[in-house]
């Protein structure tokens, strides 16, 4: 129970947030939870050895599977820590960003749901709670994305993102689900042990791809990675918490967790890591939208980070812990940074600004400091995650050049960028054509958390022993499932990684001089719509194809859909017995009784009738007397309950039809005797299938049949003689809750729909 | 629309009566054919009647509460009887039932959980049949 604790706390607080903040003086309150939960993970990492674990469990579907089993070790602890401590910050800055917005209340509910998801993400030790929490922050980052509901762009984004990670959700449930299968176990803690039964599986390689497929999809690798740079139509706080800190690291850490049992995948983590930063890097060194910027860089940083699982040595497991505290902690804070210039200038634009810092001095500190670790500078945190990035590449006996390769020109875009979001808007000169702009320092809930998070990215930076033996070792640890010892420097020496971090400063450097250059290839460069493009269209394909079908089936005449109900039926039927050769037994066997021959013939005279005549009223006649023909038959047969309730329905339905049958229009015949004769031969096809269907139910035998058991039970059990109604309101209680459940949505639906007709009247007249 | 004197008398005469087997057949439903199913029906036809006589304005009036709070308040009823079950048995639908106890007239009382469940039957039932015919009566109107 301990680990469900700071969930529901979250996720309580989220549920109370509509109600409390129209009452409370500043949201920032709520930043109190989330430091709270943070402060207990703190304590609990504190307590727990560095490759110790905590569990705790709650049974839920025990039989599926499904358990409320939750763990803790350093890595989760260090996802969680993350979570909670970056979204106080966020939760602070909301509250000046969203100052006074109507709707606060709602925004800090989902914020706060997809908190409680993102920890519930992080501690899960079932995979299927694992992949309950993963779609609640897809569901919440929708919601999120798309919350200035009213902007049709806004919505169109938050529905491509909800579709690209829901999709890959799907997949990864899939590979979720024979991971399990092949573990013997649903629980991580358990199958991360089993790595040579689970690479003994057949399905090995189909798995592992549908994993990752997910995983690509959420933490937005190419080609699934369009979706990250349109999120940005959420406001700030969410881009800076879910977009680069936390949510878009699930996939990445997903890919880490499984990493001792899915390892050999260096080829396809590698690759596709190494061509994701490539690709956010090269699209966002020509972005001049300070979000947008910032969006590419994570794509980049994602990229190292899953190219880093790829390899896959204990050096690589350290650097990408390193990098991704790192970035979490920069990345967040320039977000928020870029919130705040353009809460304060109104434009995100970097081409328009210039020369902030004497306006914005508290701004351009955190920018300053959160921009330096970004872009690797000593004594920050960043370089540190820069120099490992560097030093797995260069311990690596093959492939090293080739990812040295990647990580250096990757590495200088980044640097660049780093510049052109948090150094250029603030230090640069005034440039012709650069009209000075209105501006104003926010007040200190907008600097100050993006100050915070950089301070502790230098502090980080400064003590890195203190760093390595907290944070990185446990997380390390968590991820290879065994102890290992980290220690982190600043210095190394004079080396290949020093080296290299030199060539990528002076590169950045050089391309952050050509940065008006690069702006100029903007348009040319966004006009390359690549996988989008084939979103856009499998999204309007899929459209038209619905509307098509629905055009051909949905035709709105009531004989047509019964047509092609029973056609479908008929066929499904009589497809069955032929390709199962499983033609009823239809030999005659004993005499006749003559009463239910007679009720027969009676009830087929009625359905002729009501077949044949053009008068409404002689057609109700006709099939009362086929409805109370088939209840004196189920009377023969010794069933009073179903016949009392046949004859209830059949006076009702009347009196209902009465009601309406001056409404209706007058019987229209089909207008091609064709149309008429396929009608009448359908019917008798359909007719005698059923027919044919009832016979062999009742001849074939699966089982034991239940009817004995539940007439020897009823009594003895549930304290009734009558075994149809105990069955109804006893043995199968829930299904009669759910029929009833129906009745009373169909009821809502007649009344719903009877109502609309007055006003239309209305119109016409 | 013109109103029958015979039809409007003869559904004041049988609703009291309807009603009044309607719960008849519901309580003997456990043992002998009958049920909440069956005495919801019944009950919906009493005022059926009543709505075929004297308009749906009258039938809604003898009524007293809206055939949708009936449905809601069968189905309150229905799920609250699962998860009493749930509650005090371990599992949702559990059948709990009370000692019997001996009434003069009644005989044997025996309560328990499916009788109420099945009390949520009849009140939903009632209430899903005059709803779909109130509803498609006022249309006409």
């Amino acid at each position: 129970m301990t680990l469900l604790w700071p969930i529901l706390v979250l996720a309580g607080t989220g549920f109370l947030a509509p109600l409390l903040s129209p009452r409370l003086r500043s949201a920032a309150l709520f930043a109190l939870v989330p430091a709270a939960v943070a402060g207990w993970f703190a304590w609990q990492m504190a307590t727990l050895g560095k490759d110790e674990t905590m569990t705790s469990s709650l049974p839920w579907f025990g039989m599926l599977g499904a358990g409320l089993d939750f763990w803790l070790d350093g890595f989760g602890g260090l996802m969680a820590l993350l979570a909670t401590g970056i979204g106080s910050l966020i939760a602070v800055y909301a509250s000046g960003y969203m100052g006074g917005h109507p709707q606060m209340g709602r925004f800090l509910m989902l914020l706060f749901g997809f908190m409680a998801a993102m920890v519930g993400v992080v501690v899960a030790d079932n995979l299927i709670l694992l992949f309950v929490f993963w779609e609640l922050t897809s569901i919440t980052s929708y919601l999120l994305i798309g919350f200035n509901h009213e902007d049709k762009e806004a919505r169109a984004k938050a529905l491509q993102a909800l579709l690209v990670t829901g999709a890959g959700g799907l997949a990864m449930l899939a590979g979720l689900l024979l991971l399990g299968g092949a573990a013997d176990s649903w629980k991580l803690s358990e199958l991360l042990g089993r790595g040579e039964q689970i690479g003994a599986s057949p399905m090995y390689p189909v798995f592992t791809l549908l994993i990752l497929a997910g995983a690509a999809a959420k933490s937005a690798q190419v080609p699934l990675h369009f979706w990250l740079p349109n999120a940005m139509a959420a406001p700030t706080p969410v881009s800076a918490y879910l977009h680069s800190a936390t949510m878009v690291k699930a996939g990445v850490f997903l890919l880490a967790r499984l990493s001792p049992v899915l390892d050999g995948t260096v080829l396809w983590h590698g690759t596709l890591g190494g061509v994701t930063l490539l690709t956010g890097a090269g699209l966002g060194i020509v972005q001049h939208d300070l979000k947008r910027i910032l969006a590419y860089t994570t794509l980049a940083v994602l990229g190292t980070l899953t190219m880093l699982i790829g390899v896959g040595t204990e050096l690589a497991l350290e650097s990408m812990v390193v990098f991704l505290v790192g970035h979490a902690l920069y990345k967040a804070a320039l977000f928020m940074v870029a919130g705040t210039i353009d809460h304060g200038t109104g434009t995100r634009d970097v081409r328009r600004l210039w020369g902030l810092r004497r306006i914005m001095p508290f701004t351009a500190t955190a920018a300053l400091l959160a921009a330096f670790s970004k872009a690797g500078f000593p004594p920050f945190f960043g370089f540190i995650g820069k120099e490992y990035v560097y030093k797995t590449g260069s311990a690596m006996e093959a492939a090293a050049p080739l990812l040295l390769g990647v990580a250096v020109v990757g590495n200088t875009m980044l640097f660049a960028l780093a510049l052109k979001a948090g150094f250029h808007p603030f230090w640069s000169k005034r440039q012709a054509g650069a009209d000075p702009v209105a501006a104003h320092e926010g007040p200190p809930s907008l600097w100050a958390p993006p100050l915070a998070l950089a301070l502790a990215g230098l502090a980080l930076g400064l003590f890195p022993g203190w760093a390595a033996e907290t944070v990185v070792a446990s997380a390390v640890c968590g991820i290879m499932q065994h102890p290992v010892e980290v220690s982190l420097a600043l210095w190394h020496g004079l080396n290949l990684p020093l080296l290299l971090s030199g060539v990528t400063i002076a590169g950045g450097f050089f391309l952050y001089r050509q940065r008006r250059l690069l702006w100029r290839h903007h348009h040319t460069v966004e006009a390359l719509r690549g996988p989008m493009h084939v979103y856009e269209r499998g999204l309007a394909g899929l459209v038209d194809f619905a509307k098509a079908q629905t055009r051909a089936l949905q035709s709105g005449t009531l004989s047509r859909y019964i047509f092609i109900i029973l056609g479908s039926t008929t066929a499904l039927l009589l497809w069955k017995f032929a390709h199962f050769r499983e033609w009823p037994d239809l030999a005659w066997r004993g005499g006749v009784d003559w009463v239910p021959l007679a009720l027969c013939i009676m009830v087929m005279a009625g359905a002729v009738v009501a077949t044949t005549t053009s008068s409404r009223i002689t057609i109700l006649f006709a099939l009362g007397v086929v409805g109370l023909g088939i209840a004196v038959i189920f009377l023969f047969y010794s069933a009073p309950d179903l016949a009392i309730t046949q004859i209830l329905v059949e006076a009702l339905t009347i009196i209902l039809l009465l009601m309406v049958v001056h409404h209706l229009a007058p019987i229209r015949h089909e207008q091609h005797s064709w149309g008429t004769a396929s009608q009448a031969l359908l019917s008798v096809v359909f007719g005698l299938c059923m027919g044919l269907l009832v016979r062999h139910a009742k001849e074939l035998q699966l089982a034991a049949s239940i009817a004995e058991t539940l007439a020897a039970w009823s009594y003895p059990e549930a304290h009734g003689r009558n075994v149809v109604n105990v069955i109804l309101v006893d043995f199968r209680a829930l299904d009669t809750f759910g029929e009833i459940v129906v009745l009373a949505i169909a009821a809502i639906g007649v009344a719903a729909l009877l109502q609309r007709e007055p006003s239309v009247r209305k119109e016409r007249t | 629309m013109s109103r029958s004197f015979i039809l409007s008398r003869t559904a004041r005469m049988l609703l009291p009566v309807l009603v009044v087997l309607s719960l008849v057949t519901f309580y003997r439903g456990h043992h002998l054919p009958g049920g909440g199913f069956i005495g919801g029906l019944l009950a919906a036809s009493g005022f059926a009647l009543v709505a075929l006589g004297d308009g749906t304005a009258a039938a809604r009036r003898l009524l007293r509460i809206k055939p949708v709070s009936l449905m809601a308040g069968g189905l309150s009823v229905a799920l609250g009887s699962g998860i009493l079950g749930l509650v005090a048995g371990g599992a949702l639908f559990r059948g709990l039932w009370l000692p019997e106890i001996h009434i003069p007239v009644l005989g044997v009382v025996h309560l328990g959980t499916p009788m109420l469940f099945d009390a949520g039957v009849y009140l939903t039932v009632a209430g899903f049949a005059l709803q779909v015919l109130f509803s498609l009566q006022e249309a006409d109107a």
